[in-house]
């Protein structure tokens, strides 16, 4: 390998490069200041981000194993971001006593996580995915976890590594028909053998039915809510966002560069699949008393929104797809950031604590509102713009039932959506959390959501952008 | 070729200073706030003036005249490919001149608020609104495209509410906001949809396109009719209609009288100078359109202009609230203007009337705001609004009476000031064009006169009043823009209009012509002569003339009964046969759906709920069920 090969990869190489020193404060750090390795590691990522975000050339490496375009970079790069604001919100966290011990671990793990993810975006081969998908599941268990003398936690934990084993399961399943039928596992090959034969359609269900696990969707859902509701708050974040949305990156590729032959089962399998999750995420969205279960449930939603841009199979859809994730990461994280908050300084997680914030917290109610209506889709704030570019792009293919049943969930979720907010302005409680100070990285991560929600609205240029890397069918 | 492309700052400018103040404004305090406003708009004037000055002077012209420039442009929305929104900075002369008169106008009404507003609770948070006002009127101006000007033309119309509702304590400055904005926005449901119509047959937003005197635009239309009417006819009546209700021209006026609730620098700004001249300055902007595409609009915006300014006049000589009169005779001189557009051709000398339109609309800004000024004066020394409370006040007032003077002559079309030489331009345009229009413009004339010096002499002379405590001169702050308001009126008249703002951009020659100017000077002078006779001394004259023709003062003093006519309509036939039956159907149809589907989504939503029963064992049970279902649907069933 050259450097320019180097530069390919740079940002996977880099994440494991940051990992490893990470790992080494751990050992030579003086365990008196452990404490500022929070400092340490969140520098060391900001520059990882900052190297991702160089403009660099496509290629490919290892034999076409290994892909990296503008438009995969772009992908990595939000998730970057995102998990930048991830670690800006953890810092309160962290330092309480009980983490203190294991504030390395954290970054590590998370660290691998995204390294895993990476590589899974920038697979062209279905071994290379599979690598990076396990890699990218397995440490997020293990922070599921995290607060082990918790047994919510704990539960969720083995909740998460018993489904996502099983979906490991049906997944390699999958790609083992895909492979006993055309005897190729590069994405490039398989797009021009794919006939689309009985046992090739099992074989897609089975490799849907694995990301279906990942991003959540209707029936493959049930273990969304524990573990969400388990894991530490800024885990369930980022399982509801960076997870998430790496998972659908990679799925979107794959599904348009090695499937396109059986565009038509595929499209039907999303037009079901998105109507259960859309209509069963909000049904039970209602329901929830824990604000965390609340969201998983709300996430759980708006990933059967996000797949009415996956379904058109078009240039716009796309886009709008990798646009949405860039609204759905602020607005979803400005949401937990404040939760996170909340949690951190009075333990309350359930949205009848929330009666009367606004009393005391004015700026993190606010905060909130805008963070649920972006979610909501209320303009003028990014959310609106973001689920109109995804009903449009399904439309703009003739898909206007779904469209239809979109709309109507979306009004049901203003309905859950608005019962937060109006838990906050207007009803009364006669013991409202009390009135707190958040520290200083808490109050920049929930800055930049809140800039986020409004800038991706209003500047088109971001969405010119994406367009310009996306591709169609 | 010059770069005009700093002239988005006249729009940064005053919207951070919107931010700032509105944001900061308790932080900094009641002085540095006013003080941060009235720098930010001497920052602005000065743009301005340098913008027209090497827009007029700097550009070279070969002959041809001056040329719409598009100093800045961005695109907003990519809708679709060819369906995208621009924001961005259009300088043409109409534009140029605009400017002049908003940011210097705007900057006199900032020095003046600070002597004016102080010690008002709230002082901020009105230079926060002056600041957004000044924002979206100069976006309007500058807009190259239509749907900018909608943007901007909400924009203002938005301030304009929040700024006569600015003593929002007091119920009926309440109500005045409300009908103001109300009604103007009704008007502008006509202004969106002739720009629907407009853009849909001529594919473009752009001025430039649509304004093109060789009618690429037009053209597309192919022709469209509608009952008789070309569809550029429909939509540029419909435009219109944004700018009767903006303008306040008949039969939408009657929130300009009730706007006088707001602070009187607002009134001077929004209400006289700036805002309401809006109508004018859209039907100017699409002018070529009027004129190749639709002379039917043109005739109805000739009568209605004529119609307005005379209906106006009358009611203005029987108000006794000094602010409602200046706003009848406001409504009176856009009237003016309008109709000076309505009979105005494309062209050379045809384009007189669009020419004397601008000019007016120029010389009106000056001494309408100073009028208004005064008028603030007057009320701040007397602390009434009733110019019954007032009399003789020319002893304690010099310089408010000098000024108010000057302005009085120049609306009155008093040889040698500004108002004089734009006057006589539109009263030769109709000559030319119409004589029945001519014929209602010059009793107008002698109206406007009359009530104007009525006015004046019931303040300045008349009565001696007693005061509670002796009025005395407005502070510096206040007197100073008054002064340079009383320059400007008497002035401007003085500007080359045939030069620099003609409806082709190529200049023209024009002279005073004696024949109209003769005769309108001897009915101004008439009119004042009338009101000096009755009202310069304490008399009974006045109550005499009204109990004379005593059904048409009555009417008049209760403004024709459109208040009463309006809420007839509303309230007792709309309310009732509309609106109620409507209510029911929400109520009990629309409102029973959405209960109904609410009430089956809780149920749906609990009956579903054991599904996430929280065992393992389940999930994956319902993970591979979810397999199985997939692969019968796809396999065997939509195989």
């Amino acid at each position: 390998m050259n450097l320019q090969d180097f530069l390919l990869m740079r940002q996977e190489l880099l994440l494991t490069l940051a990992a490893i020193i990470v790992l080494a404060a751990e050992i030579f750090w003086n365990p008196a200041k452990k404490k500022s390795v929070i400092f340490f590691a969140i520098i060391i990522f900001s520059l990882v981000t900052a190297a991702g975000m160089i403009p660099s050339e496509d290629g490919y490496l290892f034999g076409g194993m290994y892909i990296s375009t503008g438009l995969m970079r772009l992908m990595k790069n939000i998730l970057d971001i995102g998990v930048l604001i991830i670690l800006v919100q953890s810092y309160t966290w962290l330092m309480k006593p009980e983490n203190e011990e294991r504030i390395s671990e954290y970054f590590i793990l998370i660290f691998t996580t995204l390294v895993g993810m990476d590589f899974m975006i920038s697979s062209g081969h279905f071994l290379m995915f599979y690598l990076g998908l396990e890699l990218a599941t397995i440490p997020v268990a293990a922070l599921a976890a995290f607060e082990r003398y918790k047994n919510k936690s704990a539960e969720a934990g083995i909740k998460l590594i018993l489904i996502s084993s099983l979906s490991s399961g049906v997944l390699l399943f999958g790609i083992s028909m895909i492979y006993g039928t055309s005897g190729l596992l590069y994405f490039y090959d398989l797009s021009k053998v794919f006939a689309g034969g009985s046992l090739q359609i099992l074989g897609f269900i089975f490799f849907f039915a694995g990301m279906a696990f990942k991003i959540s969707i209707v029936p493959f859902h049930l273990w969304t809510a524990d573990v969400y509701e388990g894991a530490p708050v800024n885990i369930t974040s980022f399982l509801s966002v960076i997870s998430k949305g790496a998972a659908l990156f990679i799925f979107i590729i794959v599904l348009y560069t090695v499937f396109p032959v059986i565009i038509e089962s595929w499209q039907k399998t999303i037009l079901v699949t998105s109507i259960l999750t859309m209509t069963i995420g909000n049904l039970f969205a209602i329901r929830q008393q824990n604000i965390k279960r609340f969201l998983a449930f709300s996430s759980i939603s708006q990933a059967g929104y996000i797949l009415l841009g996956i379904i058109g199979a078009n240039q716009a859809g796309m886009t709008s797809v990798v646009y949405y994730m860039i609204v759905y990461i602020f607005s979803n994280l400005g949401a937990f950031g404040v939760i996170t908050a909340i949690s951190n300084a009075t333990g309350k997680e359930n949205i009848d604590d929330y009666n009367g914030l606004y009393q005391t917290n004015p700026k993190l109610s606010l905060t909130m509102t805008l963070a649920l209506f972006s979610l909501a889709g209320i303009p003028p704030v990014a959310g609106f713009f973001g689920k109109f570019f995804l009903f449009a792009a399904a439309a703009e293919k003739g898909f206007y039932f779904l469209v239809l049943i979109a709309v109507l969930n979306t009004i049901i979720s203003l309905y859950y959506y608005l019962l937060v907010v109006k838990a906050m302005f207007i009803n009364k409680n006669e013991n409202p959390v009390m009135k707190f100070k958040s520290d200083i990285p808490t109050r920049f991560g929930l800055m930049i959501c809140v800039l986020g929600i409004f800038l991706t609205g209003f500047a088109s240029i971001i969405y010119e952008y994406i367009k310009n890397l996306s591709f169609g069918i | 070729m010059i770069n005009f492309s700093y002239s988005i700052w006249l729009l940064l400018i005053p919207l951070m200073m919107f931010f700032i103040l509105g944001l900061a404004g308790h932080k900094l305090g009641p002085r540095l706030s006013g003080l941060l406003g009235t720098s930010g708009l001497a920052i602005i004037t000065m743009l301005s003036f340098i913008i027209a000055y090497s827009y007029f002077f700097g550009t070279p012209k070969n002959g041809e005249g001056f040329k719409a420039i598009i100093a800045y442009n961005i695109t907003w929305l990519q809708l679709i490919d060819n369906l995208h929104i621009d924001i961005g900075v259009l300088l043409d002369p109409i534009s140029v001149m605009m400017l002049i008169v908003v940011s210097t106008v705007s900057f006199m009404v900032h020095i003046y608020s600070l002597g004016y507003m102080k010690g008002e609770r709230g002082y901020e948070r009105f230079f926060a609104f002056l600041s957004l006002f000044t924002f979206s009127m100069l976006g309007l101006v500058v807009a190259p495209n239509i749907f900018q000007m909608y943007i901007f033309w909400e924009l203002v119309g938005i301030s304009s509410y929040l700024l006569i509702g600015f003593y929002y304590q007091k119920p009926s400055a309440v109500a005045a906001s409300k009908k103001a904005f109300i009604v103007t926005r009704f008007a502008d449901l006509g202004f969106l949809i002739g720009i629907l119509i407009l853009s849909f047959y001529t594919k473009t937003f752009d001025f430039i396109t649509l304004t093109d005197p060789s009618g690429p635009a037009i053209a597309k239309t192919g022709g469209a009719t509608f009952m008789g009417l070309s569809v550029i006819t429909w939509s540029m009546i419909f435009v219109y209609m944004g700018g009767v209700g903006k303008s306040a021209m008949f039969p939408f006026h009657i929130w300009l009288p009730d706007a006088m609730e707001g602070p009187t620098p607002v009134s001077a700004l929004i209400h006289a100078a700036t805002m309401v001249v809006a109508g004018v300055y859209l039907v100017a902007r699409l002018f070529p359109v009027y004129v190749m595409a639709s002379p039917q609009a043109l005739h109805i915006i000739a009568y209605v202009g004529a119609f307005s300014s005379l209906f106006a006049a009358v009611i203005a000589c029987t108000q006794t609230d000094i602010k409602r009169v200046l706003a009848y005779s406001t409504m009176s001189q856009i009237g003016y203007m309008m109709l000076a557009l309505g009979v105005s051709g494309y062209g050379g000398h045809n384009g007189l009337g669009f020419m004397a339109s601008m000019f007016h609309l120029f010389t009106h800004a000056m001494f309408k705001a100073l009028l208004f000024l005064g008028a603030g004066a007057i009320i701040h020394a007397v602390h009434s609004n009733f110019m019954t409370d007032m009399g003789g006040l020319r002893k304690y007032l010099p310089i408010t009476h000098i000024t108010f003077l000057i302005a009085c002559l120049s609306i009155a079309g008093v040889p040698l000031f500004a108002g004089f030489f734009s006057k006589d331009e539109i009263l030769a345009a109709a000559f030319e064009h119409n004589k029945f229009l001519f014929a209602v413009e010059y009793a107008v004339a002698g109206l406007t006169a009359f009530y104007m010096f009525r006015l004046y002499f019931s303040i300045f002379w008349g009565k001696e009043t007693q005061y509670h405590h002796t009025p005395h001169e407005a502070p510096l702050t206040m007197t100073i823009p008054l002064i340079i308001l009383a320059l400007g009126a008497a002035l401007t008249g003085f500007i080359p209009f045939n030069k620099l703002v003609t409806s082709d951009g190529l200049p023209f020659e024009s002279h005073l012509d004696w024949g109209v100017a003769v005769p309108s000077v001897i009915i101004g002078l008439l009119g004042i002569t009338v009101a000096w006779a009755m009202y310069s001394k304490s008399s009974n004259l006045p109550d005499r003339v009204a109990s004379a023709f005593r059904l048409g003062y009555k009417w008049a003093y209760n403004k024709f009964y459109m208040d009463e006519l309006y809420l007839f309509i509303t309230k007792k036939i709309i309310f009732r046969y509309i609106s109620e039956p409507v209510a029911w159907f929400d109520r009990h149809i629309v409102d029973g759906t959405m209960n109904a589907i609410a009430t089956v989504t809780q149920v749906t939503s609990f009956r579903i709920r054991k599904f996430q029963s929280g065992q393992i064992q389940q999930y994956a049970f319902v993970y591979i069920s979810g397999v199985i279902f997939l692969v019968i649907l796809l396999v065997y069933i939509w195989r």
